[in-house]
């Protein structure tokens, strides 16, 4: 692991809110996020995960609270930082997989274009070394070599996937959301994909924020998790502790509602 | 025909139009996007266009731009893919001939504006003169990122790097940059721009004396490169910008450095490389030089 006197969370997050007219989206969030550490998000379809996702990934202005993220100038306000030094952070310490890989992808750019995109967009114009870089990425998100010149509109919804997060790590960002990562694939295809997630973050020492209905997944990717319910944060703690031990009456349900087989 | 044609139809304008057709407001409106244009080099300013008596894509954009700039001491020449003599180009100049009654001429070293669809003249233009190009589609970025509100956010904000997806994309499919026209530009060093549709073999050309003016009238679109402005291709450190042309002399009039059009011949794979600007073909004919085909040609 990295350093271990860490002294700064990478990110600290305060009072946020964020609301739709009179409906809430969240409301009143707070966290420390610290290096290396991956967070879980878990709530039921419209308790504000994903609001609350955006948010922080600077895709939704928040109607009060602070972003606070650790930036070379010390902790930064990204909500408050100017329009082009956020996106400056989106392409490069921060990355962003989104559920429906389309999404996230340029689906008229072969494979390693749309690898090689985040690498031009901070300035690489070496085409060999771009090259380069994005077989290396592919090779490892267990995309062969030959499928780089495809584009992914060929690709299958699990490669697809896997090709958006070698798209998001190739410039090494410290920081990944994650907005269902595994959502709408098959249960085998998600076992894989969830494997070499785990082993990307251990490996770089990833920070990452996940939010997701699926306790499997948080169960084995996440060091801690955040509950939520309409809005409000309503249990966190260790994932294993809230998981085994899940002491509001909501995350009881959620818990008990996952089917055993 | 050369000769007839020069310098003719002077004080014939029609008496039912406004000078060069467009009214006054319009022209000054135009004149304020080419002025802005001028002063943020490669900015693409909107502007009001109107319609004009001719369908969009036939040069709807260069001839208000050119209406606008228009003195009736002018002489107005009309190029299209460097031809003097397609319809377009005829439409367009007998347009201006008859709402302004400027001279016309095909000459490209006595016209004072010339319009242009798709090449930079051979002959390299001087101070004082202006170039208005003709452009389907102003927007560098557009084919790679459909929205306008994100492309007009790239530029402000100068995030270029999806250009270079492009020339990448070239590369990964056809081992070179394979864009072969419309290629994209840095203007001094700020703004990504298309130099509209010419050939890339026109782009070093774009550094030039005289001042160049983009109009797009569909798109209501106006840009603009001053006198000697700074204009890179975009490239690749290992795969650099190469102008690109056919490899073959002139079968008209032999030159050897000149952009040519191919010819079918006939229906036997018969096929002749002529300059692609008929002014400059002409003028070195007439000056005695003599392609592989020059002899029989000039008799048909």
């Amino acid at each position: 692991m990295k350093d271990i006197a860490v002294t700064e969370p990478l990110l600290r997050v305060e009072g946020l809110s964020k609301s739709y007219g009179r409906r809430i989206g969240c409301e009143n969030v707070g966290f420390d996020l610290w290096p290396g550490e991956v967070m879980g998000i878990v709530g039921e379809s419209g308790s504000g995960k994903t609001t609350l996702l955006n948010c922080l990934a600077g895709h939704l202005a928040p109607d009060t609270g602070r972003v606070l993220f650790d930036t070379d100038a010390g902790m930064v306000d990204t909500v408050t930082m100017s329009e082009p030094a956020r996106r400056m952070l989106g392409r490069t310490d921060w990355a962003f997989v989104h559920q429906h890989a389309q999404d996230g992808l340029r689906m008229n750019v072969s494979a390693g274009g749309n690898v090689g995109e985040r690498l031009m967009a901070v300035g690489a114009r070496h085409y060999r070394d771009i090259r380069e870089k994005a077989v290396d990425w592919l090779d490892r998100v267990e995309i062969a070599e030959d499928r780089m010149d495809d584009r992914p509109t060929a690709f299958s919804g699990g490669m697809r996937q896997r090709l958006q997060i070698a798209r998001n790590l190739v410039t090494g960002p410290r920081l990944v959301f994650m907005d269902e990562p595994t959502g709408g694939l098959d249960v085998s295809v998600q076992a894989r994909l969830l494997d070499l997630l785990r082993g990307l973050v251990r490996e770089m020492g990833l920070s990452a924020i996940i939010v997701t209905h699926d306790l499997a997944v948080v169960r084995l990717l996440a060091d801690r998790l955040m509950v939520m319910k309409s809005g409000q944060v309503v249990e966190t703690g260790l994932t294993d502790q809230v998981l085994d031990d899940p002491q509001h009456g909501y995350t009881q349900l959620l818990v008990s509602s996952v089917l055993q087989v | 025909m050369r000769d007839e044609l020069s310098r003719s139809g002077k004080g014939q304008a029609m008496e039912e139009y406004n000078f060069a057709y467009l009214d006054e407001q319009t022209k000054r409106m135009i004149r304020r996007a080419l002025l802005k244009g001028m002063a943020v080099p490669g900015y693409q300013v909107p502007f009001a266009s109107r319609e004009m008596p001719m369908p969009y894509g036939w040069g709807t954009g260069g001839v208000q731009v050119s209406a606008a700039v228009m003195v009736p001491e002018d002489c107005f020449k009309v190029i299209d893919q460097g031809a003097d003599d397609t319809t377009n180009a005829v439409s367009i100049r007998r347009f201006f001939e008859r709402t302004a009654g400027v001279a016309v001429t095909e000459r490209t070293g006595e016209a004072t504006v010339i319009q242009t669809r798709h090449r930079i003249p051979e002959q390299p233009l001087e101070e004082g003169q202006i170039l208005v190009y003709q452009v389907p589609i102003p927007e560098p970025l557009r084919f790679l990122e459909p929205s306008e509100v994100e492309t007009r956010k790239m530029h402000a904000l100068e995030e270029y790097g999806l250009m270079h997806v492009k020339l990448y994309e070239d590369i990964a499919r056809h081992g070179e940059i394979s864009t072969s026209y419309a290629y994209p530009v840095k203007v001094e060093g700020r703004y990504v721009m298309d130099p509209s549709p010419i050939p890339k073999f026109d782009n070093p050309k774009l550094r030039m004396a005289a001042i160049q003016l983009f109009g797009a009238g569909r798109e209501q679109r106006i840009y603009a490169l001053p006198p000697w402005c700074e204009v890179v291709s975009l490239d690749f450190e290992d795969y650099p910008f190469q102008a690109s042309r056919a490899d073959h002399d002139c079968d008209l009039c032999g030159a050897e450095g000149s952009y040519l059009d191919e010819v079918i011949t006939d229906d036997a794979g018969g096929r002749m490389f002529v300059c692609s600007d008929t002014d400059f073909c002409a003028g070195r004919r007439d000056a005695g030089h003599l392609g592989r085909l020059g002899a029989t040609e000039d008799v048909a």
